[in-house]
C-alpha cells in the first residue's frame, strides 16, 4: 500500500526525521489559513505517482491569497490520471543541497537494502552508478553504526559535519521506522540540507499488504477500482484492464499466461482475474458476476485444475446461468482435477468446454471480433 | 538421479491437521513420498493418514530421521514454523504458505543461512522429483519421470507446461517451484546450477514471469556456466507497469523487471523463448535433435 506524502511524512515525524513545518487542506481556504503561519509556502497536490512537479503538481505562494489561489488551481486537477484531492501546504526551505536516501528490499540479496546518493532531487534511476551507495543491511542484527559510517564515508562527507550528524541520525531512524512498520519502500527524495538542518523535503512510503494484520495503527489507503475491491473482499486478485474479452483464469502465472494468449491472437483482455488458491464454486460465481459487471463482449474462463477443481468452476458457472441471462457467449477450457464431472455438468446445460488453451483462445478472440 | 529430493527422502509436513496440511499430506503419500510425521501444536498423539502427530518439530525429529519439511501454516504463523525447522536440524524447508509478511520472509532467509537450510518458496507449489517425492501441492497425475527438468515461478502455469510435455512424450526429473513472492529461498540459478550437475536431465524448461531480475541474472549463468539446453517460458507479455499480477513479486517497478528485459537477456544467452506455452515441447524437441546430431 502506498501512502501520500503528507502520511509519509507524519510517519517520519513519529520516528524524529525531521520535516519541513506544515499541514495538509482540502480546501483554498484551509491552505491560506496554514500559510497565515508560515510566511511563504509550497503547495504540492498529493497524489500516489512521481513526477508530479514536472506535471505542475507543486505551486509557490508568499501570501495566504496566493496559497489560496494555487490550492484552488491543484484540487479537482488531474496529475497521470490521479486526482487531487488534499495539497500538502509546507514552509518554503532555503535549500543548500539535495540529497537522495532510500530503503528498500534486495530480491537478489534477500534483505533490506540502503542506497543514498549526494545527486537528490532527480530519479535515482537517472543518477550515474558512481553517485550511488548502496548497502545491504543484515537483517537480523540491523543498522549498526558502523554501516552507517561506511554510508557517511563512501558518500565523502565530512565526519565532523554537524549535517553529517545529523544524516547518520537519520539513516538510523529511517531503518527503524522500515523494520517497524514492515515497510517494502522508504524514500526521500530529496533530502535536503537547508539553513544547516537535514530535512526530508519528501516522503515515499509503501506498506506491504501482507503485513496489515500486525500494522492496525497504520492508515489506510484504496488504491483499488471498485471492481478490484469487491475481488478483494472475495479474496482473489484482479487487475483491470482496457479491453474487451473478460477473463478468469487460475494461478497468477496462468492468468498471466491466458491474457497474453488472447493478446497473441489479436484479442483485447479487459481483467486479470486469478480465481486460484482453492476457491470453492460460490466465491467463483461471484468472480463471474463481477466479470459481466464490466459488460465485455465474451468471457473466458481458463481452468487447468490443481488444487482448484474443475465440477467446482462448472457448477459456479452453471449457478450464474441460472440466476441471470447472459447475453455474451462464454469460452471454457476446462482440464485437470475433475475434470470429466465439470465437463458432464456443462453439458447438463448445454454449455462445452476446449481442451487446449490456445484452441479457446483463439475462439474467444475470434467472438470477441464478431 | 534427481535434485534436492529423493526416494529416500523423509519428509515432515507443519500444520499437518489443518485443511490444506491434511489433505496434502495423503496426496503427497498417494503419490509414493515419505510421509513420516507430522506437527500441530496442541495436537500431539492424533494421527493423519495414520502419519503420527507431534506438538513440536523437536519431538517429531526425536522419533524420525527427518530430511525435509513442508509447511502449511498461516502466514502469521510461518516464519515461527520455519525457524523451528531450521533449529531441529532439517535442511530442506519448503513453505507453501501465501501473503508472509515480505519482513518474515527476510528473517526466513536469513535464519536458512546461518543452520544452513534450503527454502523452497514462500508461495510455492513445492517440489518433485517424478516418480520418487512430492514435496507440494501439485497434481500428482502430471508428474511421471523423464530427463526434462523444470523451474518456474509459478504453480498452474508449470502444470500446463509439464502437461504440454507429458503429452508429447517428456517425462520430467525434478520440478522445482520457486514461488511468486518478492523473497523466496530459491533462485533460477541455484536450481540451473543443480540440474547441470544432475546426469539424468538432458534439458530444462524454465518458466519465468515479469517482475524482478531472476530471469536476467539466469541468462547471464546459462551463458557463462551451462552445458545443459534450456528453453523457456515467459508469463506477463502483455501486462501493465505498476499493477501487482496475482504474484506479490510480478510487477514492472519503475521500468524494471519487464518482459522485453528478461526475453533479450535469454535469447542473447543462447535459449529459445516460446511465445505460447504449448510451443516449449517443439523448442525442446529442436533443441535436443540438435545437440544430439553433433
Amino acid at each position: 500500500m502506498k501512502y501520500f506524502e503528507y502520511m509519509g511524512k507524519s510517519l517520519f515525524k513519529e520516528y524524529g526525521i525531521p520535516v519541513p513545518d506544515g499541514a495538509v487542506a482540502e480546501t483554498p481556504d484551509e491552505a491560506a489559513e496554514i500559510t497565515k503561519k508560515l510566511g511563504s509556502a509550497v503547495i504540492k497536490s498529493q497524489v500516489l505517482t512521481g513526477g508530479r512537479g514536472k506535471a505542475g503538481g507543486v505551486k509557490f505562494a508568499d501570501s495566504p491569497e496566493e496559497a489560496g489561489k494555487a490550492a484552488e488551481e491543484l484540487l479537482g486537477q488531474e496529475i497521470k490520471g490521479y486526482k487531487v484531492e488534499r495539497v500538502l501546504v509546507e514552509e518554503k526551505l532555503n535549500i543548500e543541497k539535495e540529497l537522495y536516501l532510500a530503503i528498500t528490499i534486495d530480491s537478489t540479496k534477500k534483505s533490506p537494502v540502503l542506497i543514498a546518493s549526494t545527486k537528490g532531487g532527480m530519479d535515482i534511476e537517472e543518477v550515474p552508478e558512481e553517485y550511488i551507495v548502496k548497502k545491504n543491511i543484515d537483517v537480523l542484527t540491523g543498522m549498526e553504526p558502523f554501516v552507517i559510517r561506511e554510508i557517511v564515508s563512501e558518500l565523502g562527507f565530512d565526519f565532523k559535519a554537524e549535517t553529517s550528524k545529523q544524516f547518520m541520525k537519520i539513516v538510523s531512524k529511517l531503518y527503524q521506522a522500515f523494520r517497524a512498520l514492515d515497510a517494502e519502500l522508504m524514500e526521500i527524495n530529496p533530502l535536503v540540507i537547508a539553513d544547516g538542518q537535514v530535512i526530508a523535503a519528501d516522503a515515499k512510503v509503501t506498506i506491504d499488504d501482507c503485513a496489515r494484520y500486525r500494522q492496525k495503527d497504520l492508515p489506510y489507503v484504496e488504491e483499488k477500482t471498485v471492481i478490484e475491491k469487491k475481488a478483494a473482499e472475495l479474496g482473489l486478485a484482479y487487475v483491470e484492464l482496457e479491453g474487451d474479452i473478460a477473463v478468469m483464469a487460475n494461478g497468477a502465472g496462468m492468468s498471466m499466461a491466458t491474457l497474453d494468449i488472447l493478446q497473441y491472437y489479436g484479442g483485447k483482455p479487459a481483467n486479470f482475474l486469478d480465481a486460484g488458491g482453492g476457491a470453492g464454486s460460490e466465491t467463483m460465481a461471484r468472480a463471474i458476476e463481477l466479470l459481466l459487471e464490466k459488460k465485455p463482449r465474451v468471457i473466458f474462463i481458463n481452468i487447468f485444475g490443481g488444487i482448484t477443481r474443475c465440477d467446482d468452476v462448472a457448477n459456479a458457472i452453471t449457478q450464474v446461468l441460472g440466476q441471470q441471462k447472459i447475453e455474451i457467449p462464454v469460452v471454457i477450457r476446462l482440464v485437470g482435477t475433475n475434470e470429466e464431472e465439470g465437463r458432464r455438468i456443462l453439458e447438463a446445460q448445454s454449455l462445452s468446454a476446449y481442451n487446449l488453451m490456445h484452441e479457446a483462445a483463439q475462439k474467444a478472440v475470434e467472438l470477441a471480433r464478431k | 538421479m534427481a535434485i534436492y529430493v529423493d526416494g529416500d527422502t523423509q519428509v515432515l509436513v507443519q500444520g499437518i491437521t489443518g485443511k490444506q496440511g491434511s489433505f496434502h499430506a495423503g496426496q503427497m503419500l498417494a503419490y509414493g513420498t515419505k510421509v513420516v510425521a507430522g506437527v500441530s501444536p496442541g495436537k500431539g498423539g492424533q494421527k493423519v493418514h495414520d502419519i503420527p502427530v507431534y506438538d513440536t518439530v523437536q519431538a517429531a525429529c526425536a522419533e524420525h530421521s527427518i530430511h525435509a519439511s513442508i509447511i502449511f501454516v498461516p502466514a502469521a504463523f510461518a516464519k515461527d514454523a520455519a525457524l523451528e525447522a531450521f533449529h531441529s536440524g532439517i535442511k530442506l524447508v519448503a513453505v507453501i504458505t501465501e501473503h508472509i509478511p515480505v519482513h518474515d520472509a527476510m528473517e526466513i532467509m536469513a535464519q536458512a543461512k546461518i543452520h544452513g537450510a534450503t527454502v523452497v518458496g514462500p508461495n510455492t507449489y513445492g517440489l518433485v522429483s517424478s516418480g520418487l517425492c512430492k514435496i507440494g501441492i501439485m497434481p500428482n497425475n502430471f508428474f511421471k519421470p523423464g530427463k526434462i527438468g523444470v523451474v518456474a515461478r509459478s504453480g498452474t502455469l508449470s502444470y500446463e507446461i509439464v502437461g504440454n510435455l507429458l503429452e508429447a512424450g517428456y517425462g520430467t526429473s525434478t520440478v522445482v517451484g520457486l514461488g511468486g513472492d518478492r523473497i523466496v529461498g530459491l533462485s533460477f540459478v541455484d536450481v540451473l546450477q543443480e540440474f547441470e550437475k544432475d546426469a539424468e536431465t538432458e534439458a530444462i524448461v524454465m518458466v519465468g514471469e515479469i517482475g524482478g531480475n531472476a530471469e536476467e541474472e539466469a541468462a547471464e549463468f546459462i551463458k557463462s556456466s551451462m552445458d545443459t539446453p534450456v528453453v523457456a517460458y515467459l508469463a506477463g507479455k502483455s501486462a501493465p507497469e505498476g499493477k501487482r499480477m496475482g504474484h506479490a513479486g510480478a510487477i514492472i517497478e519503475r521500468g524494471k523487471g519487464t518482459f522485453a528485459s528478461k526475453e533479450s537477456a535469454l535469447k542473447n544467452a543462447g535459449v529459445p523463448v516460446a511465445d505460447l506455452p504449448f510451443e516449449v515441447p517443439k523448442l525442446l524437441e529442436e533443441i535436443l535433435t540438435g545437440r544430439r546430431g553433433k
